[in-house]
């Protein structure tokens, strides 16, 4: 290659600086995913190999293992809660929060507070919260005379209390939305009350296509955790009652480090890789239509 | 004459219009303040129940200032686990990778940024999609080589990878450093500087605001770490406080002040960190929200 001496500098220097990186790549990222597209093909206890299986844990997984498909269940049951809720939270506190009120930074500052608390602790203090028999949230209800439900204790309300829980850290997101919404030219908005917009035809044509990208942005990082769901269910309700919150990592972290089955945990983490990549697409592509780009000719 | 009527037609829906906005600014007002009370009750109630007397914490009505103060519960607390060790162990933790993230992520950054070698786009592309690959799919290799490394019940696995850079850190690291003007760094490269030179002397003063941000999410993300921990530290020496809260819980008893006590001395470091850097912080959401 016809390289100059200068090039060639810029090469040496570039991936030595880069090499920390391109060394923790090969360590933790591309050989770890090559060893477990190779346990994922067998019996492996941790310590020794069994044997080779070929496809036998994904045939197992999808047609005979019922917890998996329970855990499975219970985790697109919680995505398909926690998702659009989480956004239609986020979206509408920062709404709010973009309000011309001159206190409005106090507001911003509780509503952000939740989200750097550590998941680990949030689930204690929800835990609490949610007690049947002495949790707030029960207690407040039985004072205007409505009884609570079992938040974590009862199957049909496990998922959803988590779910609640979850929202509690739409701070975060809000914040990142308001800071979007602070980047839609003012002047857009003024054209559009000269014309006699209402506010919904100002959020509808002005205020989402200007922030879709972040929307965008959003929904699949959301989507990515929420696949991974695992701390709140772990602490929480321990995959209980009755498997409610069996969620998919928990069952894969209970195959790997529990049951001594890694081959079969490795199997579950492509299929839920697979299946994380798939919805994405499936979002990206669905969504070309509605996500603009500024600067963008439509 | 013919004037005056579409004058008063506009004042008046200048009136309208102010109306309306005095309207929504109250109701704005009425629900944030319910929205910031429903965010903020459930540390209260953590705060509340951590000073209670045992037969407080199940009172009914709900008792929201306790009388006296239960001080001795966190004292109770502290002592009922190695609080103190797993304490240690965290920071030890935080501190390592820090340090590690600190000094891996501002020289990969750099090369992305500042070094104009070919490929350094095809790397930029690579560490950002591999972000986007779920833990559990690396989990499980990376486990097996700690073990016959002999690294389990280490901090070891915890501490090095966060000296071979992160990729959020990294890009966040790039994109500051190209709106740093490169004639800064050109110039010292014909007087004879070394890219060492430059990175240290020219680049890394000039990005203290975003170096200050990443010391706070690494502080915040390393404190805040469960799966980690739990899966590589089993000997309850070793535990950090992420795992040790959950000895305040025997199979079928929680001693819900001690546990509240011990939630609130972690959660309060992070409320106080928060309140002295909430300048940084405004700015790290800022520049993960546009930027990412």
């Amino acid at each position: 290659m016809g390289m100059t001496r200068q090039e060639k500098r810029a090469l040496v220097m570039g991936l030595a600086f880069a090499a920390p990186w391109i060394i923790g790549f090969v360590l933790f990222v591309a050989y770890p995913v090559a060893a477990s597209l190779y346990y994922s093909f067998t019996e492996f206890t941790g310590l020794d190999i069994t044997g080779f299986v070929g496809f036998g844990n994904y045939i197992e997984m999808l047609t005979r293992d019922e917890l998996f498909h329970k855990s499975l269940y219970n985790t697109l049951y919680y995505l398909s809660l926690a998702v659009p809720l989480g956004f239609i939270v986020a979206l509408c506190l920062a709404m709010l929060l973009n309000l011309k009120i001159r206190e409005v930074s106090i507001y911003r500052t509780c509503v952000y507070i939740p989200n750097i608390i550590p998941a680990f602790a949030a689930s204690f203090v929800w835990l609490w919260l949610l007690n049947p028999e002495y949790g707030l949230v029960n207690l407040v209800l039985e004072q205007v005379g409505i009884w609570g439900p079992g938040w974590v204790s009862d199957p049909r309300w496990s998922k959803f209390s988590i779910v609640l829980m979850a929202q509690w850290g739409a701070g975060g997101s809000a914040m990142i939305f308001l800071a979007s919404l602070q980047d839609v030219p003012r002047s857009l908005y003024e054209v559009a009350e000269l014309d006699g917009a209402s506010a919904w035809r100002k959020f509808r044509y002005i205020t989402l296509p200007m922030i879709s990208p972040v929307i965008l942005f959003h929904v699949i990082m959301a989507l990515f955790g929420a696949f991974q769901v695992f701390t709140p269910a772990y602490i929480m309700t321990a995959g209980g009652p009755a498997n409610s919150t069996l969620f998919y990592v928990l069952y894969l972290y209970r195959n790997a480090f529990n049951y001594g089955k890694m081959g079969y945990a490795s199997a579950m983490a492509w299929l839920l890789f697979i299946l994380a990549l798939v919805t994405t697409l499936i979002v990206m592509k669905t969504s070309a239509r509605f996500v603009y780009y500024q600067g963008e000719e439509r | 004459m013919a004037q005056t009527a579409p004058e008063a037609r506009r004042r008046a829906r200048v009136r309208s219009m102010r109306r309306k906005e005095i309207r929504t600014q109250i109701l704005g007002r009425v629900v944030l303040i319910a929205m910031s009370v429903i965010f903020l009750v459930p540390i209260a109630w953590m705060i509340s129940t951590s000073f209670k007397e045992a037969h407080q914490v199940m009172a009914y009505p709900p008792i929201w200032i306790p009388w006296p103060f239960a001080w001795e519960n966190y004292e109770t607390a502290v002592k009922a686990i190695p609080f103190l060790l797993y304490l240690r162990n965290t920071l030890i933790i935080c501190a390592s990778t820090i340090i590690g993230t600190l000094i891996s992520s501002t020289l990969v950054g750099y090369s992305l940024a500042k070094i104009p070698w070919r490929g350094r786009n095809a790397l930029l592309i690579l560490i950002l999609s591999t972000m986007m690959l779920p833990f559990p799919v690396t989990m499980i290799p990376l486990f097996v080589t700690f073990g016959k490394l002999g690294w389990i019940n280490t901090f070891k696995p915890l501490i090095i990878p966060a000296f071979l850079g992160s990729p959020f850190y990294i890009f966040l690291l790039r994109q500051f450093f190209m709106t740093i003007p490169g004639e800064l760094s050109d110039a010292a490269r014909i007087d004879g500087a070394s890219e060492l030179g430059i990175f240290g002397r020219i680049i890394l003063p000039l990005s203290r605001p975003v170096l200050a941000v990443i010391a706070l999410f690494q502080f915040l993300g390393a404190w805040n770490d469960f799966l980690g921990p739990l899966i590589y530290l089993h000997s309850d020496k070793k535990y950090t406080l992420a795992i040790g809260l959950q000895m305040y819980r025997t199979t079928n008893y929680v001693q819900w002040e001690l546990l509240m006590a011990a939630s609130t001395l972690v959660v309060l470091p992070i409320l106080i960190l928060f309140f002295f850097a909430q300048r940084t912080f405004i700015e790290g959401i800022a520049i993960t929200g546009i930027k990412g």
